[in-house]
């Protein structure tokens, strides 16, 4: 008898952590978000939770899932049951609203600035002394360099890294579509591993001491800098490099099944406040606008957009990412 | 390396001393030779290189930066829900494969029926399969575009990217370990003792639990332990359906990888070695229980006769 009774009560708690734990007092807020973000969020959600509370007297608990933005969009079109999704790249989030519905296709004009609400940029990190004397593209495929960058088919860093490689051979002195195609093929042949993941392949780079460049977002290469010993690394600004822009949207579906339409909205708007703006700087993401120099300030590097470059992301997957596309015609390891 | 050669272990006249007190053959009165000392010295080496360096690097990175530190990092909020969540995962999934694998192992080791060998198969199964298609097997069923996972979603079940779902892959990969230890010690006791039972008057459930029960009693617990050791280290099944949100549905394992990600390298290693504190637990406990039960099928079934006698 009591080996039912214990069977009974495990079934039961099964079902009962399943439920949401819905107390009245605190409301939870689930945020979606990709590797290189981690520290950024976890300030805003703490400046976030004080702004809100003495604006409406509630009290929220913003809750973070972080892994590559392209298996954090999986995880939401599978279920996961995030109020609101803060990727790497809009083409994960068009991906969420083409196979789920959650959000309408047009989510990016709901927010300011493509509702990129800061944006960042690939650069180079390279060792002490820069041995390699590595100062812009080109010298990337120099003979003995090792290259570190995530695999672009799941990384949202390494696909703007690609791109950026890509656009700098197209547009150089006699550049050409053939030209950028070579430049890229003898690019990936100077990478030792493909991690899956921006963290992944920072690790490589820093702590396992693989490679000679990690081809890295901007935020992330200053969090190497910092959290390490001093003098250990160096960014190196290449001569042009591409706007990154993370985007972030909420997933109306299930903001309106939480109740948390408001709360959500509210979080995403307060990205693009001074003190959101200010958070992002610190934290070495590039505000929307920096007119005063209100807010630190990063090197000026000469950027081109994906819109201008390539067409928006739907065509630039097609035509460089989807299988049998260019990567995968370029890249045998 | 070659195998120790023979011819040579007469001739080596050497005196019995201390070498052999650390090292001899088991069988035969042959002297210790170079051979075997190489073969044992191999064997120590390899050791010391996978496991105990490993081991010991892990618990000198956790305390780098201080004990302080090491029970900051442990007792941190997010660091303390992994632990709970870590633990109550293996409290429900213990008791549910304990009692699947007590009435599996009683199956198949005390009747004869159709599709023995089938059933003992399938329960082989979740080790055979890798544990990243035990957690996408959930998600397929689970996910918002799985079989029942719309069903389930709109009437407010979660069961992916929640506990439940943590709780199911875990029991999923661990559901052989005490199946598997039993089968072997329930057929090796066989069935006369059971049957002497009833022919005294003794009902089904008696039976079981004051016969059948107490003589397979140490291989229970040996199953039980490995599933225990496993539950609680599981990453792959759990990565796949758990989501990752920090506070919620993070178990030891995925939170040490969060940590080691965030550079919180000594954090990450205070984590570990709580994990690699389990680890070492579970051999000794190991050890206790094998001493009884014997290892492997042959020595078990005689240990276990020894035992019923």
């Amino acid at each position: 008898m009591t080996r039912k009774c214990l069977f009974g009560v495990v079934i039961v708690s099964l079902f009962l952590c399943g439920a949401r734990s819905a107390s009245a007092a605190t409301v939870a807020l689930l945020n979606a978000s990709y590797d290189a973000t981690r520290e950024f969020y976890r300030d805003y959600n703490a400046a976030f939770v004080k702004y809100w509370k003495a604006k409406t007297g509630q009290d929220v608990r913003i809750e973070m899932s972080h892994t590559g933005s392209g298996k954090e969009a999986r995880a939401v079109i599978d279920g996961l049951d995030a109020d609101v999704v803060s990727l790497a790249l809009a083409y994960d989030i068009d991906a969420i609203a083409r196979r789920t519905g959650y959000l309408p296709a047009d989510w990016q004009s709901r927010l300011p600035n493509d509702s990129s609400p800061y944006s960042s940029t690939i650069v180079f990190l390279v060792r002490k002394g820069n041995p390699k004397h590595i100062k812009d593209w080109p010298d990337l495929i120099n003979p003995g360099v090792s290259v570190v960058t995530p695999n672009p088919k799941t990384s949202g860093g390494a696909r703007w890294a690609f791109l950026a490689a890509w656009e700098y051979a197209l547009k150089a002195d006699g550049g050409s579509e053939d030209k950028a195609r070579q430049f890229v093929r003898a690019l990936y042949k100077h990478v030792p591993v493909l991690d899956t993941g921006a963290r992944g392949s920072t690790a490589t780079f820093a702590e396992r001491g693989i490679g000679d460049v990690l081809l890295s977002w901007e935020n992330e290469a200053y969090l190497v800098i910092n959290k390490s010993a001093k003098g250990q690394f160096e960014i190196i600004y290449p001569s042009i490099s591409i706007v990154a822009q993370p985007p972030v949207a909420w997933l109306d579906k299930n903001v309106s099944r939480h109740g948390t339409t408001a709360l959500a909205k509210a979080y995403l708007e307060y990205l693009y406040s001074e003190q959101g703006q200010e958070i992002a700087a610190n934290h070495y993401f590039r505000p929307v606008k920096n007119p005063t120099g209100r807010y630190r300030a990063l090197p000026f590097i000469k950027t081109f957009t994906i819109n201008d470059a390539f067409g928006g992301w739907s065509s630039a997957q097609k035509k460089f990412f989807a299988d049998g596309g260019v990567f995968d015609q370029i890249y045998q390891p | 390396m070659s195998a120790p050669d023979r011819s040579l272990v007469g001739a080596a006249a050497r005196p019995r001393g201390w070498i052999e007190r650390f090292c001899r053959p088991v069988s035969g009165n042959r002297r210790t030779s170079f051979g075997d000392i190489a073969i044992v010295a191999i064997s120590a080496l390899f050791l010391g290189i996978f496991l105990v360096i490993p081991l010991a690097t892990i618990f000198s990175l956790a305390l780098k930066n201080g004990i302080h530190a090491y029970f900051r990092a442990v007792t941190e909020p997010y660091a303390r829900s992994a632990i709970w969540l870590t633990f109550v995962t293996a409290a429900v999934v213990l008791p549910i494969n304990l009692g699947f694998g007590l009435a599996a192992g009683w199956a198949i080791g005390k009747f004869e029926f159709r599709g023995k060998e089938f059933l003992t198969t399938l329960i082989d199964l979740p080790f055979a399969v890798s544990p990243v298609i035990g957690g996408m097997l959930f998600v397929l069923l689970f996910g918002a575009q799985g079989i029942v996972g719309p069903w389930l979603i709109a009437h407010g079940v979660k069961i992916i990217f929640a506990k439940p779902g943590i709780i199911l892959a875990t029991m999923f990969v661990t559901s052989p370990f005490v199946a598997r230890e039993l089968i072997p010690v329930m057929q090796a006791s066989g069935s006369e003792e059971e049957q002497a039972a009833i022919s005294l008057g003794a009902g089904g459930w008696q039976t079981f639990f004051r016969v059948t029960l107490p003589n397979v009693k140490w291989g229970v617990l040996y199953g039980v332990i490995l599933c225990n050791a496993r539950a609680i280290g599981e990453f792959g099944a759990v990565s796949v359906v758990s989501g990752n949100i920090s506070g919620l549905t993070s178990t030891m394992p995925l939170y040490i990888e969060v940590l080691y990600d965030d550079y919180n390298f000594s954090a990450a290693f205070a984590v570990s070695s709580l994990l690699s504190l389990v680890a070492v637990l579970t051999l000794v406990a190991k050890r206790i229980v094998g001493r009884h039960v014997g290892v492997g099928t042959a020595a078990s079934a005689s240990a276990d006769e020894e035992l019923a006698a």
